[in-house]
């Protein structure tokens, strides 16, 4: 929105003195000036962007085509080139593709579960209440600003075996599992965790999209009839799309780096079952293994990558 | 105005029935929000109250709801034996400078997208699109290594310096510098003003609502920020809280439940609060940025 009106009111400002030579040559005289002062203005990220972005990423592109480990660190070019060697022990080693699978159950199954969530709660509050909206906006949201780990600390404490929700469960005669020690339920357990922490991000976001909906084409559903779910259905969902596709992409971004809750709460374990990628990555770099890291770190970027690709998209659609 | 309010011609006697089916629905709102709405603050709730109990009653099967005998015992743990008073002071400096360093770098950097013409500027916007897309997890092997070979490893500048100018940052200057007319930054180039003193005495004087906005997402990022401070601090005396505390948790302490969820709470608490006094800023940046 700003973008364009400042643009055309740039464009109304430049037509008003068209075409006068000597202002165009000082034009130009000034932005070769202003050019070398953009750069100044801009010297700080260049630098941050060469030393932490652009020279790690080809660093570790290099690696990944490398036996370089954790000895190697004093004396980089030392090293020797072992081609694909890398990537071929990467998806020769079955916990790497576990980890893959991992990872790829907890996006698909906490994306659906974190989108139904927020937007159940964001249609309650946009459309459902009068009062109390701001409260429960508070209330929803507050676990996105708490730190992961404190919570990954305070969801173990939660479900040890004879913890709040198992003993919470017992009440109702239900014999809880134990939830992180068991293979089929600590992966669950850690999605509903993630859930938990993420759904106040995209519930505001939902909102937002909520209240662009024009009231009249509620009003007009109604005079024909349409009830309430007969209006969120034909009417919200639509029109919402753009949105939640916004909030998949984004979240998804963060479900795939996944990697504090496996750390805290159950160290990738029961048997490799919370495995996630960037766990694997973690413990190669752990035991020194930086160019086995470095290849598995450039195939999760590549998925990240084409998932932020579709944020962008997204993003500029909403636009 | 929600969607529920009735406009004057659909109020007619035929949709009395409506109306009273509509009341009973938003009061089955209430109370489904206010159930869920509990439920969704309990874990937090918990680990408060669980940080006040002693060790023994820690350990008691069943587990208690309010605490019989309350204590500070776990939180004095953390401030004469664990080194709380250090790892708050890093996590608060680092914090502090990035912010700082985001406030400055990332505004000049807006400026100069937003109001100057110069060669190479697509090609800058797109760094700043490459940063925003590469996630942590795919960098910190090479920069633990680069940063090795210069030096910093275990030093405020390894945990500060790749950090100093976020990518949604730099996003949310642009945008509202964009929207400052040219016609102000036109006259004071016309006053002779140089682009330095355009940006800081004009510029940024107008900018009070991103930066607040930029300080509160870049305090939230560091503060919460884990994998790579996990990689850079390698002794306790650089550790941020969330890193102290993810080590004694997984540590020969694992089950110390007292002290872990003390520990929680003095990583929680400042953010929190923060949180519920600036709830505007930190909802916007959620809004407006679309991004966490």
């Amino acid at each position: 929105m700003t973008t364009t009106v400042s643009e055309s009111a740039g464009a109304i400002a430049r037509s008003g003195r068209p075409g006068r030579p000597d202002m165009r040559k000082r034009k130009s005289a000034r932005t070769g000036r202003q050019g070398l002062i953009a750069w100044l203005f801009a010297l700080p990220f260049v630098l941050v962007f060469l030393v932490f972005m652009a020279i790690p990423l080809l660093a570790s592109f290099a690696m990944s085509f490398t036996d370089f480990t954790a000895r190697d660190v004093q004396s980089p070019l030392d090293v020797s080139v072992v081609g694909f060697d890398q990537y071929v022990a990467l998806f020769s080693d079955t916990r790497f593709l576990k980890s893959l699978g991992v990872t790829g159950t907890f996006v698909l199954f906490g994306i659906p579960i974190t989108i139904a969530i927020a937007l159940l709660l964001a249609v309650a509050l946009n459309n459902g209440i009068r009062h109390l909206k701001a409260f429960y906006r508070a209330l929803f949201y507050v676990p996105v600003v708490t730190s992961i780990v404190a919570v990954s600390v305070v969801w173990r404490y939660l479900l040890q075996n004879d913890g709040l929700v198992n003993s919470t469960l017992a009440w109702f005669g239900i014999q809880g599992p134990n939830w992180l020690h068991d293979t089929q339920w600590a992966l669950p357990a850690l999605i509903v965790m993630a859930t938990w922490r993420n759904v106040g991000t995209l519930m505001v976001i939902f909102i937002a999209g909520l209240q662009s909906v024009p009231e009249e084409l509620y009003e007009a559903g109604e005079l024909d009839g349409a009830g309430t779910f007969r209006k969120f259905w034909s009417i919200t969902l639509p029109l919402l799309r753009p949105t939640l596709l916004l909030g998949a992409v984004l979240i998804s971004v963060g479900y795939l780096q996944f990697f504090e809750e496996s750390f805290v709460m159950t160290q990738g374990g029961p048997l490799d079952s919370t495995l996630s990628t960037a766990y694997y990555i973690y413990e190669k770099f752990g035991f020194g293994n930086y160019g086995l890291a470095s290849a598995a770190s450039y195939v999760l970027f590549v998925v990240i990558a084409i998932a932020s690709l579709f944020q962008f998209r997204a993003l500029r659609s909403k636009d | 105005m929600t969607a529920l309010t009735t406009t004057p011609k659909a109020r007619t006697k035929k949709n009395a029935g409506v109306v009273r089916r509509r009341a009973t629905l938003r009061m089955f709102t209430y109370l489904g929000l206010g159930v869920v709405g509990i439920l969704w603050i309990l874990p937090l709730i918990w680990m408060v109250l669980g940080s006040l109990k002693t060790q023994a009653e820690i350990l008691a099967k069943p587990p208690t709801w309010w605490p019989r005998e309350f204590t500070l015992e776990n939180f004095v743990k953390w401030f004469q034996e664990l080194n709380f008073g250090q790892f708050f002071t890093n996590s608060v400096v680092v914090a502090i400078l990035t912010v700082l360093g985001n406030i400055v770098f990332c505004s000049m950097l807006g400026y100069a997208l937003a109001k100057m013409e110069f060669r190479g500027k697509k090609i800058l916007f797109g760094a700043v699109m490459v940063t925003l897309m590469v996630p942590s997890v795919a960098l910190f092997v090479p920069m633990f290594v680069i940063v090795s070979k210069i030096g910093l490893v275990n030093t405020y500048g390894a945990l500060i310096l790749p950090f100093l100018t976020q990518p949604i940052g730099v996003f949310l200057m642009r945008q509202f510098i964009m929207g400052i007319p040219d016609e102000i930054i036109e006259a004071a180039r016309i006053d002779g003003a140089g682009e330095f003193r355009i940006f800081s005495r004009v510029v940024m004087p107008l900018c009070g609502a991103p930066v607040a906005t930029l300080s509160i997402i870049t305090f939230l990022f560091s503060w919460n920020n884990f994998l790579w401070p996990l990689v850079a601090a390698q002794s306790q005396d650089m550790y941020t809280l969330p890193v102290a505390l993810s080590l004694y948790s997984t540590g020969q302490n694992s089950t110390d439940y007292g002290v872990l969820l003390a520990g929680s709470v003095l990583v929680i608490a400042p953010i929190v609060i923060l949180f519920l006094l600036l709830q505007r800023y930190f909802i916007q940046g959620v809004a407006t940025t679309g991004l966490k």
